[in-house]
């Protein structure tokens, strides 16, 4: 038999090689983020449950450097989440009127709306 | 006044001579209008009548000369050499599957993926032919329509990292075909096609790179199917949860 | 060697060969079916045809049109019984690819759409929008893989028919990834390889239109019919030969010279209405169009381009709209391979070689005269096509002929005889095998593929193109010869056995070269001009003396033997070609 096929393997740094690949393990890297930020909220309720005393270290301990720092690498990491996240959606939900396939827009444009409305609720709840 | 010319360089790997896969370096006339296959049949044809590739019909229909082409997948007759020129042209069998010889790859797994998921009409009842066709509006027809287009070059599971890392996916093609059929109103079969479909190495292997739609020379976009079928396979795993007495 | 066992072998996957498997297992699940190609089923040529599929199936419409469009076409050389066939099976084969779930193009009540071709009085193409072929093969070759009987054997290069005792016994074959020869022993075998339209410079034809399966039936014996009517469409892009669909025409585009005249009219097709009228101007038959077009260059009243003189056709009255619609993929391939978008210019157009009227010898049944053997599809003859096909019944052809290639094969195999011989078998692929060997032990040749496929194709194109005379096929004739004896030499550069594509140009060039020659002998001998087959010499139709077809004999070394048959007629005398507006 002269056959022998050869399988190249994927390089470990494959997600490097393209801009694209890149960008995409950005997405998938957020979840790291927004996964530790929600511990930390679950922590928060915790130190609220202990008294008062614990939960104002808790709001001081935030306010540290490398909190403040947390935060804002979680911040661009969420918003890294939700616009690639929303700029996919309309693959999952085509439009259709009619025999006319509709552009993702107004998909993409829901989204933001429902964002933004849900996130005006949270700030009237909190304010109340 | 010289003619001008143009680097190819091309992964070369004979089974019977090579251990292993290495570039070969040729030089070929620069022509404005020509594609990355022309140069590769300048170089068979006048330097070289060992290299191997597939080719057919020079007008991106046929799907047969996938490669990758600066680390792209592309077909090779679709690549013009104005889009390169003057730099070098990378060009490498298609990435993720075996190397047969040089840019000739295995393509096997895609073969029998594809049959897995039964792209075909699987009628609710037979329809004699006296019968005639069916009535299919084009609003219809343009639900699935653009899933009918692929062409089966595999450019998308090249550019899949998914298929790469985890080669028992299904991958992109297959997928968009499941559901180019699912769509079909004349088709009753998604029920059959979900067992493969739905499974974890069917819908649920895909992380939603995005990149099959990306390199799709035909707009087909698999992301988008493989996603609808996502949706549609949840829907149904909810209907089952709160009607477990249904039919499934 | 090995011998691989089966009840049916197909030689070729495109259209006619995976109907014809599809056929063979319908009709007897419990046969086995070697569906092998020289590409993958989806490769195939049939992938690249556009424009549409004729069937009656509109209230306006009749056979009776379609057998009056399809023989006036054919200019009377067509088997009337044989079109009469075809036209009734047509509208059941395309229901069944529809059934199949072929997504053809809808009225918006949701029944088939139909559009006007060339040469047709009413218009019955259907489509589905420019890339019919590509959809019609994939809908078989899906549909292919719901039936287990069906075994594909994909890129195998067949070498051989194995012949024994008057009956065709089976196939020999590489098997590219190894290069291993082996033998298919079966009880029939039906070839569907398509055209061969690589043996000219310039054609809408893939790479792999390298006319094998018919060459290697004619060596097997079996006669090649009407080989010298070659189709020349009449607007593929110049240089690349890329194919601008009739249909393109059918909507609405029109055909202009240098002068932005509508030039059809001077060639008895006008008036030049400012809609498609059936059967005149752009839409009349392709022989004609083509022929109009090589007068026009001789007047200099072409468009000269890059590549070769060309003249326009316009779209742009069609509107953005229309076209993104209709025609997607001309407005695509314009796009890439000319630099031009046909919303805003028109698209340098010119003839170019396109498809084979002639081919294996086959009854209405798809049978040849050699016991087991079948053919169906552009590498068959029934003849429907006579001496210019209408377009777009090529791609319903594959379907009727090649259905009946698969019933006719599953009859053959029932209908018992003696089983095959499978030591004849195994001689006969061994003695393929030491062809082979003997290429690759052969010291190094003298010829190249390259150098002789080119004298060929210059040729071909000089002296056996658009227009002919018996001096310029006698040097075609000569030429062609020379090549052949010269091609004894070819050298092998590639010894390896792993995919060597080397050794697949040099078969492949062993049947252009062949195909070549029964095409200049079979031109030369027919002292006539009818429908695509014209000679300068002899201008007028003679159907005193050719109201014939020419079947080629194999003889080795030598020249083809040709000899005649006579074409049936059982209900259209023989007439003038009307076209333009006397037509219609």
């Amino acid at each position: 038999m002269s056959r022998k096929p050869y399988l190249r393997k994927m390089p470990k740094s494959w997600w490097l090689a393209q801009r694209r690949y890149t960008s995409y393990m950005a997405r998938e890297m957020s979840c790291v983020f927004i996964g530790a930020y929600s511990v930390l909220i679950v922590l928060g309720l915790y130190r609220l449950s202990q008294g008062r005393a614990e939960y104002g270290a808790f709001l001081d301990a935030l306010q540290s450097p490398p909190s403040l720092v947390f935060h804002a690498a979680a911040l661009v990491f969420a918003l890294i989440h939700t616009v690639s996240w929303f700029s996919l959606a309309p693959k999952a939900m085509p439009l259709q009127i009619g025999e006319k396939k509709l552009s993702g827009g107004p998909v993409v444009l829901a989204h933001y709306a429902v964002w933004v409305v849900v996130s005006a609720g949270v700030l009237l709840v909190a304010r109340i | 006044m010289t003619e001008p010319t143009l680097q190819v360089e091309i992964l070369r790997y004979r089974p019977e001579t090579d251990q292993d896969p290495a570039f070969q370096t040729y030089t070929v006339p620069y022509r404005d209008d020509w594609v990355v296959l022309d140069a590769l049949n300048h170089i068979k044809d006048n330097i070289d009548r060992t290299l191997s590739y597939r080719w057919s019909c020079h007008m991106a229909v046929c799907g047969s000369c996938g490669m990758m082409i600066n680390g792209e997948p592309k077909l090779s007759c679709h690549a013009f050499l104005r889009d390169y020129y003057p730099n070098k042209i990378r060009v490498e069998p298609l990435n993720n599957f075996p190397i047969e010889r040089d840019l000739v790859t295995v393509t096997d797994d895609f073969m029998e993926k594809l049959e897995s998921v039964k792209p075909y009409v699987i009628p609710k009842q037979e329809r004699a032919v006296d019968e005639g066709p069916h009535l299919q509006t084009p609003a219809q027809l343009n639900t699935f329509k653009q899933y009918t287009m692929c062409i089966n070059c595999l450019l998308c599971y090249a550019a899949c990292p998914q298929y790469g890392l985890t080669p028992d996916f299904v991958g992109p093609a297959a997928l968009a075909l499941a559901h180019r059929y699912n769509l079909d109103t004349r088709d009753a079969g998604r029920e059959q096609r979900q067992e493969i479909a739905a499974s974890n190495e069917g819908v649920w292997d895909c992380t939603f790179v995005g990149e099959c739609s990306q390199v799709c020379p035909k707009s087909v976009d698999p992301a988008a199917a493989i996603q609808q079928t996502k949706i549609a396979s949840t829907i149904d795993w909810y209907k089952a949860l709160l009607n477990p007495w249904g039919k499934r | 060697m090995d011998v691989i066992e089966t009840d049916v072998v197909i030689v070729g996957a495109g259209g006619a060969g995976l109907r014809a498997a599809i056929a063979v297992a319908e009709t007897d699940p419990s046969l086995n079916v070697a569906l092998t190609s020289k590409v993958y089923p989806m490769r195939s040529h049939t992938v690249a045809a556009e424009g549409g599929a004729a069937a009656v199936i509109k209230d306006n419409d009749s056979l009776e049109n379609h057998f009056n469009d399809t023989v006036t076409g054919g200019d009377w050389l067509c088997d009337q019984d044989a079109v009469d066939l075809f036209i009734n099976e047509a509208p059941k084969e395309l229901t069944r690819m529809e059934h199949w779930g072929c997504p053809w193009s809808r009225e918006p009540g949701g029944h088939v759409a139909v559009r006007p071709f060339g040469g047709m009085k009413v218009e019955r193409t259907w489509y589905a929008a420019d890339k019919t072929g590509f959809h019609m093969l994939h809908t078989l070759f899906q549909t292919s893989l719901k039936y287990p009987s069906i075994k594909r054997f994909d890129e195998y290069y067949a070498t051989d028919l194995l012949v024994e005792d008057g009956r065709c016994q089976g196939i020999a074959a590489i098997e590219l990834r190894s290069g291993q020869m082996r033998a298919f022993a079966a009880k029939a075998v039906i070839i569907a390889t398509g055209g061969a339209g690589r043996i000219f410079p310039f054609t809408t034809n893939g790479g792999i239109n390298t006319g094998d399966g018919a060459v290697m039936a004619y060596r097997a014996g079996v006669p090649l019919k009407d080989m010298e009517f070659v189709q020349y469409h009449p607007t593929g892009l110049p240089g690349t030969g890329i194919l601008i669909t009739e249909g393109a025409r059918g909507e609405g585009g029109v055909l202009i010279n240098n002068e932005g005249y509508r030039y059809l009219q001077d060639y008895g097709l006008g008036p030049p209405d400012p809609w498609p009228r059936k059967k005149a101007m752009e839409l009349g038959p392709r022989d004609r169009l083509s022929q109009a077009f090589w007068h026009e260059e001789r007047a200099g009243k072409t468009v000269a381009t890059p590549h070769g003189q060309a003249v326009h056709l316009d779209l742009r009255h069609l509107g953005e709209k229309k076209i993104n619609e209709r025609l997607p993929m001309v407005r695509e391939l314009a796009h890439s391979y000319m630099g031009v978008d046909p919303v805003f210019e028109p698209i340098p157009v010119r003839p170019v070689v396109h498809y084979m009227m002639g081919g294996i010898h086959t009854d209405i049944d798809a049978a040849t005269p050699l016991a087991g053997l079948f053919a169906a599809g552009e590498c068959a003859c029934v003849s429907i096509n006579g001496a210019n096909r209408l377009g777009s019944n090529s791609l319903t052809e594959i379907l009727v002929f090649g259905g009946r290639a698969g019933r006719g094969a599953v009859e053959h195999v029932r209908s018992g005889g003696k089983d095959v011989d499978r030591s004849a078998v195994e001689v006969q692929a061994g003695e393929a095998q030491k062809r082979i060997t003997a290429l690759f032990q052969k010291p190094d040749g003298t010829e190249t593929v390259v150098g002789l496929r080119k004298e060929m194709n210059e040729i071909m194109e000089s002296g056996a193109g658009i227009y002919r005379s018996k001096e310029s096929l006698e040097e075609t004739c000569k030429t062609i010869g020379d090549l052949r004896r010269r091609y004894a030499d070819v050298r092998l550069e590639d010894k390896s056995n792993v995919f060597n594509t080397d050794l697949v140009q040099v078969l492949e060039l062993g049947s252009m070269l062949d195909a070549a020659h029964v095409l200049a002998h079979s031109a030369l001998n027919r002292e006539e001009s009818r429908g695509s087959h014209q000679r300068l010499d002899k201008t007028e139709r003679d159907d005193d003396s050719y109201l014939k077809h020419t079947l080629a004999h194999y003889a080795g070394e030598d020249d083809p033997r040709l000899e005649y048959l006579d074409v049936k007629i059982t209900k259209s005398p023989p007439g003038e070609r009307v076209y333009g507006g006397a037509a219609s």
